[in-house]
């Protein structure tokens, strides 16, 4: 069977300007395979610029690729229509990073859990369209009573996000897409959502991918990652390979720079050799040679992936010696 | 050496519809210069209302409704509304929460920091104001260029260094930040938290550093402070704190943290933070404590050293051992007169 969402070399370009035309990658030839099979739990990590949230937006069909293609079960999803466009729709849902503007203050919270009901026509009566909130609410850790009936502004902002995972429970997807769930949400409640993500795939098989430039959360919920730099995977494979013996310079300086809640473990115990780039500049190879501490001529031509081990891959020409492994291939090596 | 800057007893409330908020009930602090104070707390705890107290810039319906800020030997409560915008940035400097957002985009930030200079200092030379401007930039670690720049052609790290850059153009013996990196990545976070540390070397102030983040504090602060419903539970430095926290609320805050060690163990605070109009009697932490006892839900915990360290706590379960440390005290000090 095809698998549910399938990219096959994207690339998204944003252009600007009619006469001076520039134009910006946002994401370069992206493959990946989600497989509805085997729910997992995937991380998209990188900073602000990295494409993240691009890869999202594509995801969901927002917008569409510049080049490649998008499937979903073996179809296009630019041209995807009637009812297989609702089915996409209802199987692909988002959490997104703002669980403060996504709701509208002149509405009770039922709103937003009663309108994909009524869309996509989930129930037949009132009494039934209430169970379904109610079933989602609960697998959230939610108590309905407490919730139903209650405007936005009453609800703590941890609350709300889980609200917002619970619409997308409701209409029972086989990925959900969360887009820096817990960013704006205190530490303290963070530890919620993300058991509430976490048994949402156990208990209910949905497929997460969960985009974050927060590499603790993701190392401790997530079985894979992809590392984006400047629109290109940098390092993908195993959380636990790639969090704890990272290869690739830039994932190196991601994870030398999580301030550790541990005394042992200074800060600036690795100098900051790469600091952030002063403006935009442009390269055709590497994207991340200009900040990189090792950089050699070779890196004036962009670097394949070079597979270092079974679960772990870098685009980097410090591995250049490793088999390299096609950009197609890219999701037979992470783990579900 | 005496604190550069003393809280003492500082009162915030809000008058809303729904009756009276105490946003800040009671916080005492001192800050000695060159310390680094952490100011940690959930959403709503207060910790932003502090800093806005401090700068005596609470707005209606929030009054500052007692206490006293003092920092050299001013008070700064008590003075006139004049000498207080004088003070601003030139005694306490403020980087508010998504200050880098704040940045006027069709000023150049030149024109915006003589802005600030002149401000306080109308009679200097547009010479001297500049330069003093461009050595400002350079020890946030900028380029003179970023003078002459618009907001919009700097990332965020760097406009947050402009923010920086500002709040230290008067030398203040204070700084207050409140979630400085909160919408940065990990490496510019720590560029950002490196040049704050770097200024505060350089100009030998006081800086409190306002967030949620417990792994920054760790790396970055001398004390850390505890804010829960308004009131500070726990003061103490951020060796003891991470090593053997006191309070409840602190333990539950530490627990919570995410380690290399335990992978998928997610040991979130049960419960949810009051709501300051209907704070519970007593202890405001009680219903979601662990260790509740009778005590916790009818009186309210002071906040007591707790021998033999510097450090306070506001919880009953070490009331004992702070009163018999008070006890002590009292009993030796004249002993060490003699």
């Amino acid at each position: 069977m095809a698998p549910l969402l399938e990219l096959k070399n994207v690339t998204k370009t944003y252009s600007r300007g009619l006469i001076n035309r520039t134009s910006n990658t946002a994401l370069s030839n992206i493959s990946l395979t989600i497989d509805e099979a085997e729910p997992t739990i995937m991380t998209v990590a990188g900073e602000s610029g990295s494409g993240k949230t691009t890869l999202a937006m594509l995801l969901l069909g927002f917008i569409t690729p510049t080049e490649g293609t998008i499937f979903y079960k073996g179809k296009d999803i630019s041209t995807l229509h009637g009812e297989k466009r609702m089915s996409f729709r209802r199987e692909v849902q988002a959490v997104f990073q703002d669980p403060f503007a996504v709701f509208n203050p002149f509405y009770t919270v039922d709103h937003l859990l009663s309108v994909p009901i009524e869309k996509f026509k989930l129930a037949k009566t009132k009494a039934q369209a209430r169970d379904k909130m109610d079933e989602a609410l609960t697998a959230v850790g939610l108590r309905p009573d407490d919730i139903l009936g209650r405007f936005p502004h009453q609800l703590s902002g941890g609350q709300r996000q889980r609200i917002n995972v619970a619409r997308a429970l409701v209409l029972k997807p086989r990925l959900l897409i969360a887009d820096e769930p817990v960013s704006m949400v205190d530490a303290s409640l963070r530890a919620n959502i993300l058991e509430t993500l976490r048994s949402l795939q156990r208990d209910h098989g949905v497929t997460i991918i969960y985009i974050t430039h927060d590499l603790t959360t993701a190392y401790h919920i997530s079985k894979s990652i992809i590392v984006l730099y400047r629109g290109g995977v940098m390092e993908a494979g195993d959380v636990d390979t790639v969090i704890k013996s990272p290869q690739h310079p830039y994932t190196r300086l991601l994870i030398d720079s999580i301030p550790w809640p541990d005394l042992s473990r200074r800060w600036g115990e690795t100098e900051l050799k790469a600091k952030e780039p002063e403006g935009g500049e442009k390269t055709t190879g590497c994207r991340f040679a200009p900040r990189c501490p090792y950089v050699m001529e070779q890196c004036q031509t962009p670097p394949p992936l070079f597979q270092i081990n079974r679960t772990q891959t870098a685009s980097c020409f410090l591995y250049g010696s490793k088999p390299e492994l096609e950009p197609e291939r890219l999701s037979e090596l992470l783990p579900v | 050496m005496p604190p550069v800057l003393q809280v003492r007893d500082l009162q915030v409330s809000y008058y809303t519809d729904s009756g009276r908020a105490r946003a800040l009930d009671g916080v005492t602090l001192e800050l000695n210069p060159g310390e680094k104070l952490g100011l940690v707390g959930e959403s709503g705890s207060g910790k932003s209302t502090m800093a806005l107290a401090m700068m005596r810039m609470i707005k209606p319906p929030g009054r500052i409704e007692g206490g006293q800020v003092i920092v050299g030997d001013t008070d700064l409560m008590a003075l006139s509304e004049e000498g207080m915008r004088k003070s601003r940035l030139s005694k306490i400097a403020y980087i508010p929460q998504g200050a880098m957002n704040s940045l006027n985009p069709v000023m150049r930030i030149g024109a915006q920091m003589i802005d600030a200079i002149r401000a306080h200092n109308p009679s200097e030379s547009r010479a001297g104001a500049q330069e003093r401007c461009l050595s400002a930039l350079e020890s946030v670690d900028l380029k003179r260029g970023v003078y002459k720049m618009y907001a919009h052609e700097l990332s965020g790290g760097m406009k947050q260094r402009v923010c920086i850059a500002i709040s230290i153009l008067m030398r203040p013996q204070v700084i207050i930040a409140d979630e400085p990196t909160s919408a940065l990545d990990v490496v510019t976070q720590r560029q950002v938290m490196e040049t704050l540390d770097h200024i505060q070397h350089q100009l030998g102030c006081a800086i409190i550093l306002i967030g949620h983040d417990m792994g920054l504090m760790a790396q970055f602060v001398d004390k850390v402070a505890v804010m829960y419903a308004g009131r500070l539970m726990e003061l103490s430095s951020v060796r003891e704190m991470f090593n053997d926290p006191k309070h409840p609320y602190a333990q539950a805050l530490i627990r919570s943290l995410p380690s290399l060690e335990n992978k998928g163990v997610f040991q979130g605070i049960p419960g949810l933070a009051p709501s300051l109009l209907r704070l519970p009697s007593g202890c405001a932490f009680n219903p979601r404590c662990t260790f509740v006892m009778d005590v916790c839900k009818s009186t309210v915990p002071a906040f007591l050293p707790l021998p033999p360290s510097e450090r306070r706590v506001a919880c009953h379960l070490y009331a004992g051992d702070a009163e018999a440390m008070s006890l002590s005290t009292r009993t030796a000090t004249p002993t060490e007169k003699v």
